[in-house]
């Protein structure tokens, strides 16, 4: 079976909400792997949202907003730019590669760049591949099982 | 009536919370007083045999300190969890994972190899390694196998309460000793369970005496790199200070005498991940729209990862380097 | 103050004591002519023109000088007797004698019944010596820079030593009072450039701001006026019947409380400069649609009439649609307003000349009511249409100069031919492009401008007047181009959407904003500089930061940007999309 990528999208209400919504309204059809948390604005993306999505199994991650200068919020778009900068930082020290996050400003009118920003980045996911979290939960039966192997 | 039977217990720690706690001074007689102290292998010569044998819930409260990063550990706290009512995680290690859980930025093969092969330090041409089981004439020696990924306590087993800081310090230990004697002398209820005891709600900037104002950060500097102000906040000066991001109850210590937070205290109630948090309020302030400028500004933080979990790894969102 | 009464051609009239005769006459409305007289200065008696007739008690007469005679209590002036024509009639021909027969001169003597002076008239010269450009330059603009030089028959006017004088602050005042046009200013009297707005005169002291201004009161230049230069003149606050002249007032800066704004700044006109191929800038015949419209004006400085240049009428008139507007290079988008106020010019060129019209169009956008039709009358004017943008404006040629001074070169498209159009004018309809300061402005409000500039209302379709922050109001081509009609509209829902707030007497929030809990702020102060609405403000008794729930939009920024988790985004709480997360994830 082929893989299928599972990303979470964050998507800023007044711009890419509603161009993700235009998409829809004007019929596009783009991969269905992208499954979107509204915000009001991508200024409210906090980077324990995308380290929580990655812990929580996703294999990507897409933020989107307005373009700069179009921001609702005069420059919530830009503290995200920073926020997501740092946030790749901190992917890369984690051993996930940062191309696994991304950024991309789709504004209300642009339905199609959002239908072409998730396909493109659900085949750059596919190409990744699959995060398998290595050793994240704690299973005591495993522990045990090891700890028994290397006993007397 | 028989005294409560206090046990304290290091895993995976340096030793520092055992010194914190002598460093009560005269208090130490009022816990010797009022307390069975029936187990503490850094300071007296205790068996765990003898805690084997003891009844289950026999120890009243059990200050556990240092992660659980070997079998041993493992195996200790889970009897410790048997024979205790209270169990609490004290200090940063146990509580979050702390410094031995940066080993979580590697891995064990790693590490192995740094120690008994490449270190600079070692004895030319001696690349012993140890093994968990090595037979000589009088039997099989057994050493507790190293684990890969270093757990703090609440992930291995229930938890009462915690103690956070590296170490907790001395005066926050006293008060919660008063309080515990209090509690068991006086019949009091106990706080519920999850409570971080010694430390308040909010964060380091709380206690912390500088100037605080509005902060635009041009270039991140370490701490080195300047002569301190000594009445701005140090962030304002451009360092990067986990204050904002760490839970109270130090008395920021660090910051007054100019260098700036560490994190040890651990992130406050409300965040998940004291470094994810640390991290975007420090891109917030960055003094930048523009991107190119913004990676050249990060660019000088030294070691993001390290200073953002110094303390917190083991306990982190993601807990581990992925490969 | 003492009256004296006395009596003018028989009428009796009450002046103060120690006024002159000329001025009691004047307000009795008698005719007196005057060549040196300057009502705001010490009369001077020069020119001896305004000679009269006194008599006294005991019978006694004499001709005086009406400027600056006293009255007197009992005096009897006559103006029009034999002897007063007689004694003028001699002044006059002794002024003439020096002077050539400048027209003020010659329609005295025409009223004096002079048909040849008894002495020879001066040929060249045209000063009368009358004093009066030094004495205003004196007393008036006091900046002494005029003085008699020489004496006898050699007696003129000039600055010291004939030279370029430093002291003179080139006001005018002496060229504007000279009776006989002897000193000129022939700078300041030159062409007015079309595109400058209307003054009362040019490079007048006082002036109105622009036309239609509110309030419609005129106000002082402070560089063009003689009082803030030398200290003296002052004669508009002598003229101003109601005292009204304030040389103390300054702009000063009044703080109003409102319940809401309504923003109509309005929109800048494209500036075609940088695109060299029109040649805006170079030939003077090419200008913008602005500059045409103020040449329209019939109080404009052309008084209405379609001129080049040189004053003559254009014979064909080229107009340029899209300068500025649909180009890549400039404005992607359409201006909406300039097909219809470029067939206006056509109408407007067709109805004041008899010249050709060019339109030169990418499309022909007359989507309003009553637009269509107004195309089609203009097609029926006999207005040439001609699809393809035009290409580029050069001289012409010496073979076309019979038809034009300036070649337009295009590509017809409904025919497919490429095209050279020879005409005299061309007017470049430019786009409306947002205010040049709108970014900072609408940062003052809180509001943000889109890429283009204009200011972006809080929703296209449901709140076209709103904007993010609550009570900011936007009307007009501020928010994106748009023609008169248009704007009304948007100006009214404005000021009703306005009404509706301040009659309300309350105000409706919207429920997702940000709260700081108390207990878990420290007040890092990381979170004060976040709020685009600088809703968040330090408490320094509780030394926590706090949120002013009217200000807050609910973007969240500052919720990502609090290191301690103490600010909660209401409806967007960390738990609510933490448990997002894991849901679509689960």
């Amino acid at each position: 079976m082929s893989f299928e990528p599972r990303i979470v999208g964050f998507l800023c209400n007044w711009c890419s909400y509603t161009g993700a919504d235009l998409a829809g309204t004007a019929r596009m059809k783009y991969a269905p792997n992208v499954m979107t948390v509204r915000v009001m604005c991508t200024g409210r993306v906090d980077p324990g949202f995308v380290l929580d999505s990655f812990r929580a199994g996703a294999d990507g991650v897409l933020v989107c907003g307005c373009h700069f200068g179009d921001c609702h919020y005069v420059e919530g778009n830009h503290k995200c730019m920073r926020r997501i900068a740092i946030t790749k930082r901190i992917l890369k020290g984690m051993g996930i590669q940062p191309e696994r996050l991304r950024l991309e400003w789709v504004s209300a009118s642009e339905g199609a760049r959002f239908q072409e920003v998730v396909n493109s980045f659900t085949e750059e996911i596919r190409g990744l591949g699959p995060i398998r979290l290595k050793e994240w939960a704690f299973v005591p039966e495993q522990v045990e099982a090891a700890a028994a192997a290397h006993g007397e | 009536m028989a005294k409560p039977k206090l046990a304290i217990y290091w895993a995976a720690s340096c030793g520092g919370c055992d010194i914190a706690i002598l460093d009560i001074e005269g208090k130490i007689l009022e816990v010797a007083d009022f307390f069975d102290l029936v187990f503490w292998p850094c300071a007296m010569d205790f068996k765990y045999d003898d805690v084997r044998k003891m009844q289950d819930k026999e120890i009243t409260l059990t200050l556990f300190n240092g992660a659980i990063r070997s079998d041993e550990n493992y195996e200790i706290a889970k009897l410790l969890r048997e024979k205790s009512v209270v169990l609490c995680a004290f200090g940063s290690c146990a509580s979050e994972g702390c410094i031995p859980g940066l080993a979580n930025f590697t891995d064990k093969q790693t590490i192995m190899d740094y120690v008994y092969k490449t270190s600079p330090s070692l004895e030319p041409g001696n690349d012993v390694v140890p093994q968990t089981n090595v037979k000589v004439p009088e039997g099989t020696l057994h050493i507790p196998n190293l684990w890969n990924t270093v757990r703090t306590l609440p992930q291995v087993v229930d938890v009462d309460y915690i103690i956070p800081g590296c170490p907790p310090q001395s005066n926050q230990i006293a008060a919660v000793i008063d309080a515990v004697v209090d509690i068991l002398k006086n019949g009091k209820p106990l706080p519920p369970k999850g409570t971080v005891l010694g430390a308040s709600d909010k964060c380091c900037c709380d206690e912390c005496k500088r100037q605080r104002n509005v902060k635009k950060i041009k270039k991140f500097i370490r701490p080195f790199e300047i002569v301190t102000d000594p009445e701005i906040c140090l962030m304002e000066q451009g360092m990067v200070c986990l204050g904002p991001a760490t839970r109270s109850g130090c008395g920021a210590k660090c910051v007054a005498a100019g260098v700036p937070c560490r994190g040890c205290y651990g992130l406050p109630s409300n965040i998940r991940d004291q470094g994810a948090s640390m991290a975007s309020a420090l891109a917030s302030v960055i003094d930048s729209i523009d991107e190119a400028e913004v990676e050249r500004i990060l660019d000088t933080v030294a070691d993001p990862l390290g200073t953002f979990y110094r303390f917190s790894l083991p306990s982190s969102m993601l807990r581990r380097v992925q490969q | 103050m003492d009256k004296a009464k006395i009596t003018i051609d028989g009428q009796q009239i009450e002046v103060d004591d120690g006024s002159y005769v000329l001025e009691a006459a004047k307000s009795l409305g008698i005719e007196i002519p005057t060549l040196c007289y300057y009502p705001y200065m010490v009369p001077y008696a020069a020119c001896r023109i305004c000679c009269v007739e006194a008599h006294g008690a005991g019978g006694w007469s004499k001709i005086v000088t009406a400027c600056n005679y006293p009255v007197w209590d009992g005096l009897e002036i006559f103006t029009d007797t034999p002897r007063v024509i007689n004694a003028r009639r001699t002044n006059l021909e002794m002024l003439m004698a020096n002077c050539a027969p400048v027209p003020v001169l010659q329609r005295l003597a025409e009223q004096l019944g002079i048909t040849e002076p008894r002495w020879k008239t001066g040929s060249n010269y045209t000063c009368i010596l009358c004093g009066l450009c030094v004495r205003i330059c004196d007393e008036v603009v006091g900046a002494h820079a005029l003085a008699f030089i020489n004496r006898g028959a050699k007696r003129d006017v000039s600055t010291p030593f004939q030279l370029d004088s430093e002291s003179c602050i080139l006001c005018g005042a002496c060229a504007k009072h000279c009776p006989t046009g002897y000193i000129k200013m022939e700078e300041i009297e030159n062409r007015y450039i079309v595109h400058q707005e209307m003054n009362l005169s040019p490079n007048a002291a006082i002036t109105l701001p622009f036309r239609q201004a509110v309030p419609n009161v005129p106000q002082i230049v402070r560089e063009n006026c003689i009082h803030f230069k030398t200290g003296g003149c002052m004669v508009c606050a002598k003229v101003c019947p109601k005292d009204c002249i304030e040389y103390g007032d300054r702009p000063n800066f009044e703080e109003v409380e409102v319940g809401a704004v309504v923003i109509a700044t309005g929109f800048d006109s494209f500036d075609p400069t940088p695109m060299k191929q029109y040649g805006y800038g170079k030939y003077p015949n090419v200008i913008s649609s602005e500059e045409f419209e103020v040449m329209n004006n019939a109080a404009g400085p052309t008084g209405g009439k379609i001129v080049m240049e040189n004053g003559a009428e254009p014979r064909a008139i080229a107009i340029l649609h899209c300068i500025g507007s649909r180009d890549h290079d400039y404005h992607k988008y359409c201006s909406r307003v300039c097909c219809m106020y470029s067939l206006k010019f056509s109408h407007l060129v067709k109805e004041k000349t008899s010249a050709e019209v060019y339109q030169l169009y990418i499309d022909m956008r007359s989507f309003g009511k009553g637009y269509e039709e107004f195309y089609s009358r203009i097609l029926d004017e006999g207005v040439n249409v001609i699809r393809g943008k035009a290409a580029e404006v050069v001289p012409s040629g010496y073979r076309q100069h019979e038809e034009g001074h300036l070649i337009v070169r295009c590509e017809d498209t409904l025919i497919g031919k490429y095209r050279e159009i020879p005409v005299d004018m061309v007017i470049l309809s430019t786009a409306l492009e947002a205010r040049r300061d709108a970014k900072e402005f609408g940062r003052k409000f809180n509001i943000s401008t889109g890429a283009d500039g204009w200011f972006i209302e809080a929703h296209p379709k449901l709140a076209p007047v709103s904007t993010t922050t609550e009570g900011i109001f936007l009307a007009g081509a501020c928010q994106g181009a748009k023609d008169i009609p248009d704007a009304v509209a948007q100006g009214g829902a404005a000021a009703a959407q306005a009404m509706k707030l301040m009659a309300q007497g309350e105000v409706m929030m919207d429920a997702a904003y940000a709260v700081i809990d108390e207990a878990f702020c420290s007040g890092c102060k990381m979170c004060n500089d976040m709020c685009p609405y600088t809703a968040i403000s330090f408490d320094d008794a509780k030394k926590v930061s706090v949120v002013n729930s009217a200000l807050c939009k609910g973007c969240g920024t500052c919720v990502a940007a609090c290191p301690a988790g103490a600010i909660m985004a209401r409806h967007f709480t960390d738990e609510q999309i933490y448990a997002q997360i894991e849901g679509i994830l689960a």
